[in-house]
């Protein structure tokens, strides 16, 4: 929430804005990355892997960045080696985002 | 400045549109999800500055560039920093910012955005001198048609690129439609000597000199071989 609260210069309304934005952003974008997944589609995969990357950021889960930046590659290779790290972050984020 | 936003994320358009929103210079005109949509803006409408995402499915920030005639500026967005060597190959991007971007960084880009001429002035003013005149330690430069006094001394750099030269100061840099030969003119030799076909540096400013190559602030600059040798002997060497 730091992020979000730096950037906001103290404006809770767009605070708010921005997280419903996310909250309705969130699911589509998981829903994409699972569907291409299962399809065995590395490619699209890792561009939702990207697309996501910039969510966790925003949440500052800094680590879990560096894991999400690791698997997009990992995919781009045709691996899927960080495929349950990642999805423990997305379990995370899905968590959190639900107490906001 | 009028703006669009190009990004097809809506999180990222609205955090763009919210920083956008404490600069008064920025006026955000309209948000596009995909590059189609802007393209078909754009041939109706005159913007001064897109703020373009490079990942987007089907049309990459790279490949919308690449549809524009006469590209306004444009600060890329991207959660990727590995193209930025690819992103100074178009001279109208004047800015590479990562995700998250923070309001420090994006004032920032603002800044060098204003520095840099916009279109229509470069065209309108090909035939006038931008490099305009030296008086004592100071040079005057035109910048979208203000004139800008630049304290020569603190000059530590100078860089072709395309039309236009890059002039890097202790404070600022500036972005000016003109020639390396132009302003080569009005620098003093004995504190500025050319190194490369693109570059100019403050002799008092280097750092350290290695190979084919010296260190100024945090630029690393090439020498060229014909140029090593009137280096070497403006050099109070041991």
């Amino acid at each position: 929430m730091s992020y979000i609260q730096s950037m906001s210069g103290g404006d809770n309304a767009f605070e708010q804005k921005l997280i419903t934005i996310i909250k309705a952003e969130f699911p589509e974008e998981k829903k994409v990355y699972y569907n291409n997944l299962e399809a065995k589609n590395y490619k699209l995969t890792a561009e939702n892997v990207h697309k996501l990357k910039h969510k966790i950021s925003i949440l500052g889960l800094e680590k879990s960045y560096e894991t999400a930046v690791a698997f997009e590659n990992n995919l781009l290779e045709g691996s899927t080696t960080l495929q349950d790290e990642f999805e423990s972050i997305l379990r995370i984020m899905t968590n959190y985002l639900q107490q906001l | 400045m009028n703006c669009i936003i190009i990004d097809d994320e809506a999180t990222a358009r609205a955090i763009i549109g919210q920083l956008c929103s404490n600069v008064d210079s920025l006026v955000v005109l309209e948000e596009f999800p995909n590059a189609m949509q802007a393209i078909k803006y754009l041939n109706q409408n005159e913007i001064d500055l897109i703020f373009l995402d490079i990942h987007m499915p089907d049309f990459t920030g790279f490949d919308f560039i690449e549809t524009l005639k006469n590209p306004p500026k444009i600060i890329l967005t991207t959660s990727d920093p590995n193209f930025a060597i690819q992103a100074f190959e178009y001279d109208c991007i004047v800015d590479y910012l990562v995700k998250p971007i923070t309001p420090e960084r994006f004032k920032k880009a603002i800044q060098k955005a204003e520095a840099t001429p916009s279109k229509s002035s470069k065209s309108s003013a090909s035939a006038s001198e931008k490099v305009e005149s030296t008086s004592g330690n100071d040079l005057y430069v035109n910048i979208d048609r203000r004139l800008i006094k630049i304290d020569i001394p603190s000059i530590y750099l100078v860089e072709a690129k395309g039309d236009y030269i890059h002039v890097k100061t202790e404070d600022k840099n500036y972005t000016v439609h003109s020639t390396l030969k132009k302003i080569a003119d009005k620098l003093p030799n004995d504190l500025f000597l050319k190194v490369h076909r693109s570059y100019i540096i403050n002799v008092d400013k280097i750092i350290d000199i290695e190979d084919n190559s010296v260190l100024i602030k945090k630029d690393v600059i090439p020498v060229s071989r014909s140029n090593r040798p009137e280096l070497m002997k403006r050099l109070n060497l041991l």
